[in-house]
């Protein structure tokens, strides 16, 4: 962007500015730290100038939103044309309350729904396992059978709204049960529309909410995929995700690496199994977190896009531009929360909401203030979902595309975050590729690493963390928590008697022999685990389905 | 200077919490501070945790929960603890815990409980504390 002799003359008159002025101010007042760092621990220097970014090659690094490498964006308008999908993640207690806040969510402006299932749901377990106890309708809502799926969503139609679930490893089930109810809606399944996370991968890295073995674990993730490019076009068929990565502890060029490593795992699955790259490439999605350093998120989310991009292209040989594109999901930083002085976190929020729409997110959920403490009140999730509608409505960072772009500081950032992308990749791929390091606990102990660190310095105070090493004060309890109903599962139990006493036995038994005959062999298992659950097969049935057959994973610790 | 026994911490996840960072991070800093760590992994029911505590001869049991079932899994394991003669056994939690559940906690036997934003010393002097070594 500078001519070289331009260049030159900034690079001595830096010097010169560093000599002078600063270490004459510097020695009579010394600044704040001797190095100052983003809280991935990046180093952030003085000042940065067109020295920082002489290799900049405009065309090839950044070029055009909704262009090759995509760094601008996936869109050639951005938000000028249509805002991030405002989703937010939401569900609690019965299929009955949790649809209840989704009618209330899209009366107040938003445009997606995003379903959190209980654990039980997420593992597998229906309400009345003994594994459930203590966990029915606490983190999500309990969802066992198609019956409560049609609860849900009643009155939702599902050809006006999109859904995304979070759902990985019954992901197959889950998936089939909303096309079941779609059918029954008269709703056609090239008009249904939404994600499942179907990531496998971080699960076993960080999040923990896997069943089966990997292999057996990737078949699943594998023949959702190929079923949707058959028969659900618009479906995003997985949701590669390094929101938990983060969360887990990792820094933020860490959890693009790992996100984008487990990425290169489904596409190579995808394609041993015989799948074209630009027929599926276009339906993978992406799903990150925001922390609270607005300059180092963007540069994060600049750095992936360009890299993905890369990677489709020229290590997969993709043709489709939308193969290319990496399109994804954000939430704002959970554990970046503080349950002292709650009403900080609107604040937070507000800033990685703002990190979000600077970064080109395609869609957002905003954390509530209440998060560290409880799930969050319905007060709570509407100044969540207003600091979205601000941001997008009234800051104008919605306005002009990429407008971080050009600036020093972000541009060398967002090399330098590229940059330790590509040493992990080239380091996993050095290892045999992610199943293999995830084995030998390279990727967790990387992120615990990470952790330790953290909590280290917050410890030392050599980071400042409002509210927990400065600027603390005594408080009373916040008031008014959600609570769910303890009875929930007594509530699930008897409904889940009913609903198994009043099946047809025959055909229950019958679609459920069918799934398990498919599963020993290639075929695609969808259209047998759509069959089951439309025969009145719960979440927990399917699943000991295959735990008969793959059994259930048990991974070595690493601490 | 007297040698002191080093204290042995079993570090559970009870129920099918995932959230397990803070369970590892405190593994690792009660190793560094001199005790012998051992830590359960996830999905572990009462039983379990009770059992490990048992076989590993343990002085403390350290219990994570973030998913909301700390009111039903921690009282069932230091009653189980209890019913097994493990009483001296030093029961502490943490996690995601409102304020409102502490005090029916400590009630059922749980010695303290630790929030998020807790410093990591401060357990570990709490635990010194209050341990009993026979």
């Amino acid at each position: 962007m500078f001519d070289k002799e331009q260049l030159k003359s900034i690079k001595a008159k830096k010097e010169e500015w560093d000599c002078g002025p600063v270490e004459k101010v510097c020695a009579k007042f010394p600044e704040r730290r001797s190095v100052f760092t983003t809280i991935s621990g990046e180093e952030v220097d003085r000042l940065y100038t067109p020295a920082d970014v002489a290799d900049l090659d405009y065309e090839n690094k950044l070029g055009f939103p909704g262009e090759y490498p995509f760094t601008r964006g996936v869109q050639p308008t951005m938000y000028r044309g249509r805002l991030w999908t405002m989703r937010q993640y939401a569900g609690f207690g019965t299929a009955r309350e949790t649809n209840a806040r989704y009618r209330y969510l899209l009366k107040q402006g938003q445009t997606g729904l995003s379903v959190a299932f209980d654990l039980p749901t997420q593992s597998g377990y229906d309400s009345d396992h003994p594994l459930s106890m203590g966990e029915v309708g606490k983190v999500g809502v309990a969802i066992d059978s198609i019956d409560d799926m049609r609860v849900l969503f009643d009155q939702i139609p599902l050809d006006k709204v999109t859904t995304s679930m979070t759902i990985n490893a019954p992901a197959t089930v889950l998936l089939a049960m909303y096309l079941a109810l779609a059918e029954a809606q008269d709703v056609p399944y090239d008009k249904v529309g939404g994600t499942v996370q179907n990531d496998i991968l971080k699960e076993i890295i960080c999040r923990g909410q896997y069943i089966y073995p990997p292999l057996p674990s990737m078949r699943l993730t594998v023949d959702l995929i190929k079923y949707c490019y058959e028969y659900v076009p618009r479906w995003n068929t997985i949701s590669i995700s390094g929101y938990h990565i983060r969360e887990a502890g990792s820094t933020a060029a860490q959890e693009m690496a790992f996100t984008i490593a487990n990425g290169i795992s489904y596409v190579q699955a995808c394609m041993d199994a015989g799948m074209e790259i630009d027929s599926f490439g276009p339906r993978l999605s992406f799903f990150y977190n925001a922390f609270t350093n607005v300059l180092e998120e963007v540069a994060k989310f600049r750095a992936g896009r360009r890299y993905w991009a890369k990677i489709m292209k020229e290590r997969f040989g993709a043709k489709n531009p939308r193969s290319m594109m990496m399109r994804y999901h954000v939430q704002t930083g959970g554990v970046t929360l503080t349950a002292q002085q709650p009403l900080n976190n609107v604040v937070r929020v507000a800033l990685q909401t703002l990190a979000t729409a600077y970064g080109g997110a395609q869609s957002l959920h905003t954390n509530s203030f209440d998060e560290a403490l409880c799930l969050p009140t319905e007060e709570a999730v509407t100044v969540a979902l207003r600091t979205q509608q601000i941001v997008a409505e009234e800051s104008g960072a919605a306005d002009s595309i990429d407008p971080l772009a050009g600036s020093y500081y972000v541009e060398a950032m967002t090399d330098r975050i590229e940059e330790e992308i590509d040493e992990y990749i080239k380091k996993i791929d050095a290892m045999g590729g992610t199943l293999k390091a995830i084995e030998e606990g390279y990727i967790q102990r990387e992120i615990q690493d990470s952790a330790y660190r953290f909590q280290k310095e917050i410890e030392a105070n050599e980071r400042i963390y409002v509210g927990i090493n400065k600027y603390t004060m005594e408080e009373p309890p916040l008031k008014n928590l959600l609570k769910v109903d303890p009875k929930q599962q007594e509530i699930e139990t008897e409904k889940l008697k009913k609903f198994r006493a009043a099946r047809d036995q025959e055909v229950w038994k019958s679609a459920l022999d069918r799934l398990d005959e498919v599963s020993r062999t290639d075929e695609n298992v969808m259209p047998a685990v759509i069959e089951a659950v439309k025969a009145k097969a719960t979440v927990g049935e399917v699943c000991d389905v295959w735990r008969n057959i793959w059994g259930e994973y048990r991974p070595k610790e690493f601490v | 200077m007297t040698a002191k026994k080093r204290v042995k911490i079993i570090m559970a996840k009870p129920g099918l919490d995932g959230h397990d960072r803070g369970a590892k991070l405190l593994a690792r800093v009660f190793a560094e501070a001199g005790m012998e760590v051992v830590y359960t992994g996830l999905r572990q029911t009462p039983e379990m945790i009770v059992d490990a505590a048992l076989q590993e001869d343990a002085d403390v049991v350290g219990l994570s929960s973030l998913s909301g079932v700390h009111n039903y899994f921690f009282p069932r394991v230091v009653q189980l603890l209890k019913e097994k003669g493990l009483d001296d056994v030093l029961v502490v939690g943490g996690g995601i815990i409102p304020e409102e559940d502490v005090a029916e906690l400590k009630k059922a036997g749980v010695a303290a409980i630790f929030g998020p934003g807790t410093r990591t010393d401060d357990i570990i002097k709490f635990i010194e504390d209050n341990v009993s070594r026979s």
